[in-house]
């Protein structure tokens, strides 16, 4: 179905080991463009872990990573970033690469911070930041997104606005996404490819496949029963082409 | 007044401070001054080894400070011990050693005050050659790596991530700390360097809100102590090197007042 030349990252039997422990380990999945893909799993199960693999920043890993675009968006779950480097939204926008003050403009648009543009970074609400990443991986037009936990602390409304804006930018710039989330409602319904880990990969698939598989039901219990019924419905409605050919 | 060394120390002053502006936010930012500090006392060995040799002090400086910093990197990676330990372990280890070599060569006439504190009277020709096209060079591969140190500053895993590779610009960081350190040492003496990159830029900090700001405060900070010190040191006969920080502290103590205001209009 997919040419070669349509992949962004590719991760071969991947994993990473810290002071003797496996973070995650027997990794495989391949991101192209246009497509999302998704990694769920409980608390630990290594999904932090495979992005950073997927991104190189781990280098002493097992299995292999390729990489075939260095144009790269990455949300990360955590960020410290030391506060007394004055640094305000704008020159955070401009931090890994030059971008015109239009695009920069458009992204905060986008995301609903525009007039904090001129805001020291440091003084930004949790949510509010939240936005300002989103828009700042955006903004370079990447082929390759990585959004690790990105609508965390981000109110419920703006949440599904987000979720939305993210589907829209991987139609619009045909990019490829990385997602990890813990809200299997979005999962589910905007995703293309699902991977389900814990500590390795317990199933992957469609998101259908993932839904009736046992060792997610054994995971995430009831949730997952009734996220299944959820997404049948959308599903039906909406993706039944895509998810018939992602089968196999 | 203008006699000819004062004019010397004044254009070498004002040389070093354009270079120490912007390395010194970077010393500040990365949270780095104890580094700075360690290296400049390694740079006492840098000295005797120049006059053991008779190599240049400010090659010799650079090539002690930059093996040393090498030195600490390896032992970060092979030791449990926490980074300050080291730092200081280096430091007066190395300070120390370079002081027991001095005593070994007791036939040389040997300024250990005009070592640690700077001297005015020291700066040749030569060593205006030295720091204006060292201070050149530094600027530009400055310049070069600004945009994946900054971004690796701000967060590293960003930086890795989006393909900026900031290991290679972090070690080039290292070696432009060595060079800063080799070619003002003579001016500001090694006690006191770590001043010269901190001071200026933590006084830009107070009264900037960008980047960019800080580090121009920072250079102007630098030239403007480089004058006040210079000038101040001329009319109370007072060493060079400490004179140049004291006017920096100065200017220091005045950002603080701006702080003040602002924090005052927040509330």
């Amino acid at each position: 179905m997919s040419s070669e030349n349509s992949t962004l990252v590719k991760l071969n039997n991947a994993g990473f080991k810290q002071n003797d422990k496996w973070l995650v380990e027997g990794v495989s999945l391949t991101v192209e463009k246009g497509k999302i893909v998704t990694l769920i799993g409980p608390n630990g199960s290594g999904k932090s872990t495979t992005a950073k693999i997927a991104l190189g920043i781990y280098k002493n890993i097992e299995g292999s990573v390729e990489k075939y675009t260095n144009k790269v968006g990455y949300v990360p779950q955590k960020i410290s970033i030391d506060w007394t480097l004055p640094l305000r939204v704008y020159d955070f926008m401009l931090l890994t690469e030059n971008i015109k003050d239009e695009a920069i403009d458009e992204a905060l648009t986008l995301t609903g911070v525009i007039h904090l543009k001129n805001k020291n970074l440091g003084n930004l609400s949790g949510g509010e930041f939240q936005r300002v990443l989103i828009a700042r991986a955006i903004s370079k037009k990447p082929e390759l997104l990585v959004l690790d936990e990105p609508v965390q602390g981000v109110d419920y409304t703006g949440e599904i606005a987000l979720y939305e804006l993210i589907k829209r930018i991987s139609d619009t710039l045909n990019c490829g996404i990385l997602l990890i989330s813990h809200d299997l409602h979005t999962v589910m319904t905007a995703t293309d490819h699902v991977v389900c880990l814990n500590g390795h990969v317990c199933c992957s698939g469609s998101p259908m496949d993932v839904a009736k598989n046992n060792e997610y039901k054994t995971l995430f219990g009831e949730q997952a029963s009734q996220i299944l019924s959820v997404y049948e419905h959308k599903h039906d409605h909406v993706h039944s082409d895509k998810g018939e050919i992602k089968k196999n | 007044m203008f006699d000819d060394f004062f004019i010397r120390a004044l254009i070498a002053g004002l040389g070093i401070a354009l270079v120490t502006g912007p390395l010194g936010c970077f010393v500040v930012w990365r949270r780095l001054s104890y580094f700075g500090d360690t290296l400049a006392h390694s740079a006492l060995l840098g000295v005797t080894m120049a006059y053991t040799l008779d190599l240049s002090i400010a090659i010799s400086v650079f090539l002690i400070s930059s093996v040393i910093a090498l030195i600490l990197i390896q032992l970060q990676k092979k030791t449990n011990l926490p980074g300050d330990a080291l730092l200081g372990l280096l430091a007066h280890s190395s300070l120390a050693v370079g002081l027991v070599v001095i005593g070994f060569l007791a036939f040389i006439r040997f300024d250990i005050m005009g070592l640690l504190f700077g001297d005015i009277l020291a700066v040749t020709t030569d060593d205006l050659i030295i720091i204006w096209t060292g201070g050149a060079l530094i600027l530009l591969v400055l310049k070069l790596i600004w945009k994946p140190l900054f971004a690796s500053t701000v967060n590293y895993e960003l930086a890795e991530a989006e393909g900026l590779n900031p290991d290679r610009a972090k070690a080039i960081f290292t070696i432009l700390m060595a060079a800063v350190i080799a070619i003002s040492i003579k001016m500001v003496g090694l006690l006191l360097i770590t001043g010269m990159l901190i001071i200026p830029a933590a006084m830009a900090r107070n009264i900037s809100d960008s980047p960019q700001k800080m580090v121009i405060f920072s250079i102007i900070g630098g030239l403007l102590s480089v004058v006040l010190g210079l000038y101040s040191s001329l009319e109370f006969n007072t060493s060079s090197g400490p004179s140049i920080i004291a006017a920096s502290l100065v200017l220091f103590i005045i950002s603080l007042f701006k702080i003040k205001q602002s924090i005052k209009l927040k509330n």
